[in-house]
């Protein structure tokens, strides 16, 4: 008697088949782990559904929590693909091992910024979008008190920005880490150090979330946010007297990323969803969704929101080793010691 | 022989023989009837002999059961021991690719093939071996031959000790992970000594003070105010004659339907620095603007609403069953009305009151929502926890080190706890009638009593207002024009071709929000109010660990929750990730403790008489605590089940985990609208949320009923029963 017929033999009471519940059939389908905003990765999936067929299961998650799901899901990988988020988290999960090395045929096709990503990570990630560090600033706070917007690095040290500036903290966002790592870049670590022990004092406070200080100062709480140029100008489109300023020094910037997490349970249509999210008519989606990032493809209409990275001084940053966790850890405890802990 | 005997040895096979081994609802799971995955018997046969020893434990009993030998109680004992190491060992010596240790493969030699996480089979016949350990126990005589007890104390220790233990030493064990050169114990000495959790800058110096006395002085204040708001509502609503007791009691539970962020936000709108109340203020009496509700008067604000209603839902039902008749003995004995509260009322209370502290204390000490938004400068462990998993620095071992010094403060708290409460008897429901007039308050003790309790409701009312509103406006603060687009965005509805169709986006989750919580609500209740049971009832050895226990999950951060349950239950031997199962056992978990403190509150008051004259005339412990306790433990039922279900809807930081794609929930997505500022979207679906919330509660408290303890008053003639002599 073969296996299959002994099994039908002993087919089962019906309410243990109503406990199994939910089996599914065996069409094809895709976890994907999401990093940018709700509405963007709806819209990023349903583009995926509509152009190939294939169902996606998407869960939404900040960079950091999916790395650290992904990291604590190591041994039984459930997601598939890994889309969007800050870069740095995707270098460290690369540097860990998480990811599966891959490299696409549209590589070509992508702006130097995300390629180099790709470098960076051992084909394990690639760069999807970019945004440029730099000023969201409420111009009705600013008018009421007289003061002239900031220009450049430098200014937010004049004592008219006393308690008028917010930054994430470093240690818990992605963001305010690029705007350290910026400022050592620019200035020279110890300079940069001086800088921002200088400007602690017009800081009134340092927010958890990178993109908060977006959204305070679209609120008034603050004048001046210091954040990813796209969030600020999320603000400005959804009514808010928000202006997104470009240092003047120059500034940093992050390449969000994608990856592909080894040992996932469809790493063939993983590698589908991967090449459709490199062409165009995926990345045209940020824009209808209020995501107004630079797309890694060249092809790629820019939105007419977007911040110019063209116009902006973008600085070399090095995010290979900015990027690695010893040097991360370093800057991280010295933050703590000289500014975290002021009071 | 015992029918119990019988049941649970079916129950086995069953589950061994019968039923699947392997897999509750893997994303990888094969379709239904068609190819009927194996059960241990057949995977034993086929490919899994490891299995097979199992149905030898499994026939074991049975001769002794049949034949009813004095030594069934050994044999039971010898049967559930060893089939539950053995299931134990097989479960996590073979992983998903082989062996789990290297060691056992150069022992054994390779295996080509591993085994899956344990399924429903797995699951019958991993009861049925428990409840032969404990049904041996009871035939030797344990805890009086009660089978009932030795059951449920056996299956109470099991479920925690899966769900709780296991998970929550795999996270801690991270504290100890080597790091900068230091070894395992020196690097958690290193982690525990750390400057920011233990410095005291901010009185000696010119620094910030360490987030473990940040955390002290916010979890103290918030207990003490939330316990005084609690008691004030409690006493409102059962000691004095306040026209409108049912709104007051709608209101003061109103924030705990409150998904998080939400009372966050409407604070910020009125008193952050272009609130509207701030900007009233400056106004009309030019006063400057500033930013003085970011930090510990925010976090303790927002706190209070949140947590004031949990504090009044275990105090209601200590304030109600406080007999009058002790009470009047005062009176009658000439005390005036202060001092009978003074001496009998107030001492009385002291359970209710401990344990409502403690109860604000932990929670304060583990919410994460409110720091998080009203925070400002001011850091908390609990929000330092998150982003040591979460943020740009990615240390566990660091998330682990300060997760066990919040652990140890509540636990702290806990021991100061049990010392207040002391050893005195609390008992005021005994078996003996009394006229159900409780005595009025001081009149003095009563104005403060309502000076305290009316302007809250009122300012609850306003945030409330407020934030109904915001669910029907534009852009809220900037844009106040009507619309309803936000509702459409999220609850939209569509004909389609086909029907139809739920365009909304938050359909989906809200739909799994429910579903998990009305799984949730009644397993928490039941759980929680059994373990009180146990708890305040019954003496057994380890009951003061046992209660240590049961505490655990709710003082642990659901960050760490969250991690420590993808860490456990992500591969076999229980693999449970991806699952509505996971969200479900998780929320029973974690807020079963509020159902025990409920419980053990109500309980400690009712007289044991009571339960010996049940047991005098016959009954078992079942039979007397669904006939006699739990009659009159409704308050705390109703506490316990409105709390858990609320609670499995509104809470966040562990749920960020372990939602999937299929199962996501709530709140996941009202933070995400959150976070990018998108205010709108988030209170129409908070409000939708609140209003189903209501609703539930409504249903809740008719479905339980309402307890009656005092003889029925003169002027209701056509009068029943008390239920206690039923």
């Amino acid at each position: 008697m073969s296996l299959a017929t002994r099994r039908t033999a002993l087919a089962a009471p019906a309410l243990l088949a109503l406990a199994m519940g939910s089996a599914t059939a065996e069409a094809e389908e895709l976890v994907v782990y999401c990093g940018v905003q709700e509405e963007w990765c709806q819209a990023m999936m349903n583009a995926f559904t509509k152009e190939t067929g294939i169902q996606v299961a998407m869960t939404r998650k900040s960079a950091g929590e999916t790395y650290a799901q992904v990291k604590a899901e190591a041994s039984n990988p459930k997601g598939d693909v890994w889309w969007g988020g800050t870069g740095d988290a995707f270098l460290q999960a690369a540097e860990d091992g998480l990811l599966a090395e891959y490299k696409s045929p549209k590589l070509a096709e992508l702006h130097p910024w995300a390629q180099r990503q790709a470098a960076d990570a051992q084909y394990r990630a690639v760069g999807i979008y970019a945004g440029g560090l730099g000023f969201a600033v409420n111009t009705e706070v600013l008018a009421k008190k007289k003061v002239k917007e900031p220009a450049c690095w430098a200014d937010l040290v004049k004592p008219e920005f006393k308690g008028e500036i917010q930054i994430a903290n470093p240690n818990s966002s992605g963001t305010a880490y690029a705007t350290l790592a910026t400022l050592v870049q620019i200035f020279g670590e110890n300079p940069a150090f001086d800088f921002m022990k200088k400007m602690h004092g017009n800081v009134s406070q340092y927010t958890k979330s990178g993109a908060a200080p977006a959204v305070a100062a679209a609120r008034g709480e603050t004048a001046v946010g210091i954040v990813f140029m796209h969030d600020g100008v999320t603000q400005g489109v959804n009514g808010f007297p928000v202006k997104v300023i470009a240092p003047c020094e120059g500034t940093g910037y992050e390449v969000g990323s994608m990856g592909i997490i080894k040992g996932g349970p469809n790493p063939e249509t993983a590698k589908k969803f991967y090449e459709f999210a490199l062409t165009p008519k995926a990345q045209e989606t940020a824009d209808k969704a209020k995501s107004y990032q630079v797309q890694a493809n060249v092809a790629t209409p820019l939105s007419p929101h977007a911040p110019r990275l063209e116009k902006v001084k973008l600085i070399d940053y090095d995010f290979k080793k900015f990027g690695s966790a010893a040097e991360r850890k370093r800057l991280l405890a010295r933050w703590d010691d000289e500014i975290g802990s002021l009071r | 022989m015992f029918r119990s005997h019988l049941l649970w040895l079916i129950v086995g096979w069953i589950g061994w023989a019968i039923t699947p081994w392997y897999g509750f609802a893997s994303s990888r799971s094969r379709p239904l009837l068609g190819d009927w995955p194996p059960s241990g018997l057949l995977a034993g046969l086929d490919d899994a002999p490891w299995l097979l020893p199992l149905g030898l434990l499994l026939a074991l009993p049975i001769p002794f059961v049949l034949t009813r030998s004095r030594h069934v109680g050994a044999a039971l004992i010898a049967a559930g021991v060893g089939g539950l190491v053995w299931m134990m060992a097989q479960g996590s010596a073979i992983g998903l690719r082989g062996w789990s240790w290297p060691f056992l493969a150069d022992l054994f030699g390779p295996l080509a093939k591993g085994q899956a996480g344990m399924g429903f089979g797995a699951a019958a016949t991993a009861f049925a071996f428990l409840f032969f350990l404990t049904l041996g126990l009871a035939a030797r005589g344990a805890m009086k031959g009660d089978r009932f007890t030795t059951g449920a104390i056996g299956f109470l220790i099991a479920s925690i000790a899966l769900f709780v233990f296991w998970p929550v030493s795999t996270v801690f064990s991270q504290a100890m992970l080597p790091d900068d050169g230091l070894s395992g114990p020196m690097a958690l000495v290193h982690r525990l000594t750390a400057r920011d959790i233990w410095s005291l800058g901010c009185v000696f110096g010119n620094t910030r003070c360490g987030v473990l006395w940040n955390s002290v002085v916010l979890g103290t204040a918030c207990g003490i105010i939330t316990t005084v708001l609690g008691l004030a509502f409690a006493l409102v609503a059962t000691r004095t004659k306040f026209p409108f007791q049912r709104l007051l009691r709608l209101l003061s539970v109103l924030p705990i339907i409150t998904p998080p962020f939400v009372i966050g936000l409407a604070v910020i709108l009125l008193f952050g620095r272009n609130g509207t109340v701030t900007l009233f203020l400056s106004e009309y009496f030019g006063l400057t603007a500033t930013r003085w509700i970011y930090g510990l008067p925010g976090i303790l604000l927002t706190q209070s609403l949140a947590f004031t209603p949990i504090a009044f839902l275990v105090l209601i039902g200590v304030v109600q069953g406080i007999a009058p008749s002790m009470e009047e003995a005062a009176q009658t004995l000439r005390a005036g009305r202060w001092q009978t509260f003074r001496r009998v009322t107030w001492p009385l209370m002291r359970p209710g009151l401990a344990n409502a502290f403690l109860v604000g204390f932990i929670e304060s000490l583990a919410d994460f929502g409110n720091p998080l938004v009203m925070g400002g400068g001011y850091e908390v462990l609990s929000t330092k926890i998150f982003y040591a998993v979460v943020g740009a620095q990615n240390d566990p071992g660091r998330a682990a080190a300060l997760g066990i010094v919040l652990l140890a403060l509540c636990v702290g708290a806990f021991l100061v706890q049990h010392r207040w409460v002391g050893t005195a008897s609390y008992t005021t429901v005994g078996g003996k009638g009394f006229a159900g007039t409780p005595a009025e308050l001081p009149v003095w003790l009563k104005r403060a009593v309502y000076a305290t309790a009316l302007p809250w409701a009122a300012f609850t009312f306003l945030l409330y207002g407020l934030i109904l509103y915001g669910g029907f406006v534009e852009n809220w603060g900037r844009n106040n024009a009507f619309t309803l687009r936000h509702y459409i965005t999220d609850f939209g509805l569509e004909w389609g071709k086909h029907g139809l169709v739920w365009t909304g986006r938050a359909w989906n989750s809200l739909f799994t929000t429910l579903e998990v919580s009305a799984v949730a609500a009644p397993l928490t209740a039941a759980m929680g109010l059994l373990t009180a049971y146990l708890l305040v009832r019954q003496r057994f050895a380890g009951r003061a660990a046992f209660e240590f226990m049961t505490m655990l999950s709710f003082a642990i951060p659901g960050t760490v929750i969250g991690v420590a349950y993808i860490l456990a239950f992500n591969q076999p031997p229980v693999e449970l990730t991806g699952t509505a199962a996971i969200l479900v056992v998780c929320f029973v978990f974690r807020n079963m403790p509020v159902a025990i403190r409920a419980g053990v509150a109500s309980m400690s008051q009712l007289d044991r008489n009571l339960d010996e004259c049940a047991l005098t005339l016959g009954a078992n412990s079942a039979q007397t605590i669904r006939r006699v306790i739990l009659p009159l433990l409704r308050p705390a039922i109703v506490a316990a089940l409105v709390y858990s279900f609320v609670r499995a809807i509104t809470s966040v930081s562990a749920v960020i985990f372990l939602v999937s794609a299929r199962h996501d929930m709530a709140t996941s997505y009202i933070v995400g609208r959150v976070e990018i500022g998108d205010f709108g979207l988030a209170i129409a679906y908070s409000s939708v949320l609140v209003v189903l919330m209501g609703l539930a509660i409504v249903v809740i408290q008719w479905a339980v009923g309402e307890r009656r303890i005092a003889r029925p008053t003169a002027h209701t003639p056509t009068a029943r029963p008390r239920e206690v002599a039923a």
